[in-house]
C-alpha cells in the first residue's frame, strides 16, 4: 500500500497559522507520515519552535508517524547545534536534509533521507542503508528510469523509496537570501520579508513567463509538481510513498485526492480535474519524472504549462 | 592534523579543458591542474572539451615531468543503473597515476576508497560540504584528504572550519561564481532537462539561443528568456542564475549579477584562515584564459608568500560581465 | 565595445583592395588547407563529434566576404561568399560566428579568449550555440598556426617563406594588434 507523506512546510507562515495548519492535518488529512521542522532558514524556527511539541502530539493522536526534518544548509554554529540536538533526541524519526546529520546520528540509529540529499544511484543508496537509512525521498530531478532502479535497489536493502508528487519543486539552496535581496535588505537584517509570501514569491522572465518562486535562501519552481497522473507508473516502478509538499492551499483536500486515487476510488483523470478545479491559478508540471525539463507537463492528461 | 604547514606557500590548482590548456597552465606556473574525461562523469561535460584516456595519459606524463600534479574530476552523480561508467573513470585515473580524484557522490567515494585505497581522494565542491562536521563525516567515512569548500562561506567561516577539520581545504579564488550551493541545484534541469549533477552541464549550450531583437541581445534557455541586454552593454553568460528576471514588481538580477569571482586581494586572509590550496575555475575557457589567469595568480601567490603587495584587478577583461566580486568571502554578499 | 579589448579593424583601404579579388583561387587554396587539416588532425574531429558535419558561417565583419565552413572528417569544405550576396545564396547554415578578423584570428591563435570576446560583444554568436562551442574548443586545443599551415601549401619553399613571414607578421602583429601568428607564451 503506497504511503502518503506530508513534507515539511517550506514557507514562513505566522505561528498561529502554523499551528492551525498542523491541527487540521492531524485531524482530517489521510496521511501516513508528517515531516515537521525548519528546513530552509534557521532564523524562522524561533517563531514556532514552542508549538512543535503540541503539533507532534496532535499528529500522533491523528494516527500519523511524525518525522523531524533537519536544516538543508548548515553553516552557522547555531545551525550546527540544531543538528546535534535533533540527532540527540531519540523519541522521533529524523529526516536528514544535509550530511551534517550523519556526523551526529548514533551508528545504530535508523533515519530517513530527505529530497535535498543527493541520492542518485545504488552505490549511494547502499552506503546510506549501511548507515541506517530506512526511507529515502529521492531528489525531484530524477527520471522514472532512475526512480525504478533505486526503488528496486532500496527494496533489497530495506529502504522505502518516496517521490516528490505535489507542490513547488525545491530546485536550489543558497547562502544568500533572495527575499532580502529583492527587498534591498541584507540577510542579517531581513525583517523576515519572506513572511509576506506564504506560497513563495513568483519570479517571471522578462517576457512575462512564469518561471520560479523564491523562498528566502531557497529557490523553488513556479509550477507545482503534480504527479496524480503518474501514480500508476510510479507504483509499477516500486515506489513506496508519495510526498505532498505544503502549499498555500487546502492540503487536506489535496491529500484526499491522492489517497482516493491511490486506493482506486478515483480515476487519475478525475482527480486531476478536481485538483485543477480547486486550484485554478496553479500550473502543474511533471517533466522531471518523464525525463524532460522539469517545467514541462508531459502526457497523462496535464495540459502544457 | 594534516592541515597546511605553517608558512607554506599556497598551492595553485588550475583548470584544463584540453591538453593544450593543461600545457599552458603548467607553463604558466600551476602547482596542480585539474581536468576530466570527455563524458558525463565530470561537471564540465561541454562540447569539444575534456580528455580521452590517451590524452590524459600523455598529459599526466607532461605534468609530472615538470613537477606539476594532475587531479581528475569525476564529480557528477553516477546514474542509477549505469554506475560502471563512473567506476571505470576512477579505475582509469588510478591506472594512469593521477595524483588525486575529485569526487562528489557518496557511492563513488565508497567504491574508490574500497578499490583504490591509495588513490588520493578530494571532495568536490559539488558535494557541498559546508561545515566542519559534514567535512569530518567525509574524512571518517571515505578517507577524504582534501575538501573543496562551497562558495557560500565567509573567510571567518573558512577559518573556523580549518581549525576543526583533519583534512586540507581548497577554495575558489577566481572564475564563474555559483550562487547556489553547488551540487544542490536543479535550476538548469528545470529549464532544460540537463543538470550539473546528472549530466555535468549547467545551462547547456545545446539549449541556449541568442537572438537580436529590437536592438537587444536576447538569451533564451529552453523555453525561458534569461536576459535581454541593450546594445553596448556586456553580453551575459546564458547561465540561469545570472539572468535578469522580475520578482515582486522589481526587474533585475534576482539571484546574482553577471559578475565573476576574483579573490586575489584576499590571499593573505585565506592563508591566515588555514587554506591549503587555491582553485581557479574555468575548464570551459580557452588556453589563452588559462595562461593569463594562472600567470597572474602565480605572481599573486608568490607575492603573498614573500609578503609583497598583491597586484589586483588585472583580470577583469576575462570575467563575466567584465566585473568581479569577492563573492561570499565577504559577508555582505549574502 | 571594441575599445575594451582594443581590437583593431581591418584597415579600410586594404578592405577596398580585397573587394575585387577573384574568389576562385582563394577558395581552392582554402579547401586544400582544410582538406589537409582533416587528414592530419583527427583529434579535432574527435572533439567536434557530430558537430563536424554542421555548417558554420565565419563572418569576419571587416572583410568583404564570409566563410562557409563544414569541418567534416570525410568531406571537409570551405566556401567563400561575397558579403553583398543575399542570405539565400549562402544556403542553409547551423551557426554563425561574427566579429572583426583580428578577434577571430586572435581566438584561433590563442591570444584571445572566446568567452571574453563574447562578453565584450566583440564577437556575436547565432544559431547552434553548442556547435560554436565545440568548434571553439576543438580549435583551441589544436594550437593552430595559420602561417605555418599556409606555408606548407607552398611545399619545400614554404620553410623559407614561413621563417621570413613569421618575423614580418609577428612585428606586424605587434604594430597592428592583430594576432597574425600563434601566440607563444
Amino acid at each position: 500500500m503506497t504511503q502518503l507523506t506530508l513534507g515539511p512546510l517550506l514557507f514562513n507562515w505566522p505561528a498561529e497559522r502554523w499551528s492551525d495548519f498542523y491541527a487540521r492535518i492531524a485531524d482530517e488529512a489521510p496521511l501516513d507520515r508528517v515531516c515537521l521542522g525548519e528546513v530552509v532558514c534557521s532564523k524562522r524556527l524561533p517563531f514556532y519552535a514552542d508549538r512543535i511539541p503540541e503539533a507532534i502530539e496532535r499528529l500522533q493522536r491523528g494516527g500519523k508517524t511524525v518525522v523531524l526534518s533537519s536544516l538543508a544548509l548548515v553553516t552557522l554554529a547555531r545551525e550546527q547545534r540544531l543538528c546535534a540536538d535533533l540527532a540527540a533526541g531519540e523519541d522521533f524519526d529524523v529526516e536528514i536534509n544535509d550530511l551534517t546529520m550523519l556526523a551526529h546520528l548514533a551508528a545504530d540509529r535508523d533515519f530517513a533521507v530527505g529530497p535535498l540529499v543527493n541520492v542518485y544511484n545504488e552505490g549511494t543508496l547502499a552506503f546510506l542503508a549501511s548507515r541506517g537509512a530506512r526511507h529515502v525521498c529521492l531528489p525531484p530531478e530524477l527520471p522514472l528510469a532512475s526512480v525504478a532502479t533505486l526503488a528496486a535497489a532500496g527494496k533489497t536493502r530495506g529502504i522505502a523509496t518516496e517521490v516528490w508528487a505535489f507542490g513547488r519543486l525545491p530546485l536550489a539552496i543558497s547562502g544568500r537570501c533572495y527575499h532580502a535581496r529583492v527587498h534591498g535588505l541584507a540577510k542579517d537584517s531581513c525583517q523576515f520579508v519572506c513572511g509576506e509570501d506564504p506560497d513563495g514569491l513568483p519570479v517571471e522572465t522578462l517576457d512575462g513567463e512564469d518561471f520560479l518562486a523564491i523562498n528566502g535562501v531557497q529557490t523553488l519552481s513556479f509550477a507545482y509538481a503534480g504527479l496524480l497522473g503518474d501514480i500508476e507508473v510510479l507504483e509499477a516502478a516500486g515506489v513506496a510513498a508519495l510526498r505532498l509538499s505544503p502549499q498555500d492551499c487546502d492540503m487536506v483536500a489535496v491529500a484526499r485526492l491522492f489517497r482516493e486515487t491511490l486506493d482506486g476510488r478515483l480515476a487519475p483523470e478525475a482527480a486531476q480535474e478536481a485538483l485543477a478545479g480547486d486550484l485554478p491559478e496553479i500550473v502543474f508540471a511533471n517533466g522531471f519524472i518523464a525525463g524532460r525539463p522539469g517545467a514541462e507537463a508531459a502526457g497523462h492528461g496535464w495540459s502544457a504549462a | 592534523m594534516e592541515g597546511r604547514r605553517e608558512g607554506a606557500r599556497l598551492e595553485l590548482v588550475c583548470p584544463a579543458g584540453t591538453p593544450a590548456a593543461l600545457r599552458a597552465a603548467v607553463e604558466a606556473g600551476a602547482d596542480c591542474v585539474y581536468c576530466g574525461f570527455r563524458d558525463e562523469t565530470n561537471a564540465r561535460n561541454f562540447p569539444g572539451l575534456n580528455f580521452s584516456p590517451e590524452e590524459l595519459a600523455e598529459s599526466i606524463d607532461y605534468a609530472h615531468e615538470r613537477g606539476a600534479r594532475v587531479l581528475v574530476a569525476i564529480n557528477t552523480f553516477p546514474r542509477a543503473g549505469a554506475e560502471e561508467i563512473w567506476h571505470r573513470a576512477v579505475d582509469t585515473a588510478a591506472q594512469l597515476r593521477a595524483d588525486a580524484v575529485i569526487l562528489a557522490d557518496m557511492g563513488l567515494l565508497a567504491y574508490t576508497a574500497e578499490r583504490h585505497p591509495d588513490l588520493r581522494r578530494h571532495l568536490s565542491v559539488q558535494a557541498a560540504a559546508a561545515n566542519a562536521q559534514a567535512i569530518e563525516f567525509y574524512v571518517e567515512a571515505f578517507g577524504v584528504r582534501r575538501v573543496v569548500l562551497p562558495r557560500v562561506l565567509t573567510v571567518q567561516e573558512i577559518a573556523a572550519i580549518n581549525a576543526a577539520v583533519s583534512c586540507e581545504t581548497e577554495v575558489f579564488v577566481f572564475g564563474g561564481l555559483c550562487v547556489m550551493a553547488e551540487g544542490r541545484c536543479a535550476l538548469s534541469s528545470y529549464a532544460t532537462g540537463k543538470s550539473p549533477n546528472m549530466h555535468g552541464v549547467c545551462s547547456p549550450a545545446s539549449h541556449v539561443r541568442y537572438q537580436e531583437e529590437d536592438g537587444e541581445l536576447v538569451s533564451r534557455l529552453g523555453n525561458f528568456t534569461i536576459d535581454r541586454v541593450p546594445a553596448g552593454e556586456p553580453a551575459p553568460y546564458p547561465t540561469l542564475c545570472k539572468g535578469c528576471f522580475s520578482a515582486g514588481g522589481k526587474r533585475g538580477h534576482v539571484f546574482e549579477d553577471p559578475v565573476s569571482l576574483d579573490a586575489a586581494t584576499l590571499l593573505p586572509q585565506l592563508a591566515e584562515a588555514g587554506v591549503t590550496a587555491l582553485k581557479i575555475e574555468g575548464r570551459q575557457r580557452s588556453r589563452s584564459y588559462t595562461q593569463a589567469v594562472v600567470a597572474s595568480f602565480r605572481r599573486a601567490v608568490d607575492a603573498q608568500a614573500e609578503g609583497r603587495a598583491i597586484p589586483a584587478g588585472e583580470l577583469r577583461r576575462l570575467s563575466e560581465g567584465q566585473t568581479t566580486t569577492a563573492g561570499a568571502y565577504r559577508k555582505t554578499w549574502r | 565595445m571594441s575599445e575594451v579589448q582594443g581590437i583593431p579593424l581591418f584597415p579600410e583601404p586594404l578592405r577596398f583592395l580585397l573587394r575585387p579579388l577573384p574568389l576562385f583561387p582563394l577558395r581552392l587554396a582554402l579547401n586544400r588547407v582544410v582538406a589537409r587539416f582533416a587528414a592530419e588532425r583527427p583529434a579535432i574531429f574527435r572533439r567536434l563529434g557530430s558537430h563536424a558535419e554542421k555548417v558554420y558561417l565565419i563572418d569576419a565583419v571587416d572583410l568583404p566576404f564570409i566563410f562557409r565552413l563544414r569541418p567534416s572528417a570525410e568531406r571537409p569544405s570551405i566556401d567563400l561568399c561575397r558579403r553583398a550576396v543575399s542570405g539565400a545564396r549562402l544556403g542553409p547554415w547551423d551557426a554563425r560566428i561574427a566579429g572583426p578578423l583580428a578577434a577571430l584570428l586572435g581566438m584561433i591563435h590563442g591570444s584571445f579568449d572566446g568567452d571574453a570576446l563574447f562578453f565584450s560583444r566583440d564577437i556575436v554568436v547565432e544559431g547552434d550555440t553548442e556547435a560554436v562551442l565545440a568548434l571553439r574548443n576543438a580549435l583551441d586545443d589544436a594550437e593552430i598556426d595559420l602561417l605555418s599551415e599556409a606555408a606548407r601549401l607552398l611545399g619545400p619553399a614554404g620553410g623559407v617563406v614561413e621563417r621570413v613571414g613569421r618575423g614580418v607578421l609577428s612585428e606586424a602583429g605587434r604594430l597592428t594588434g592583430v594576432s597574425l601568428v600563434r601566440a607563444e607564451s
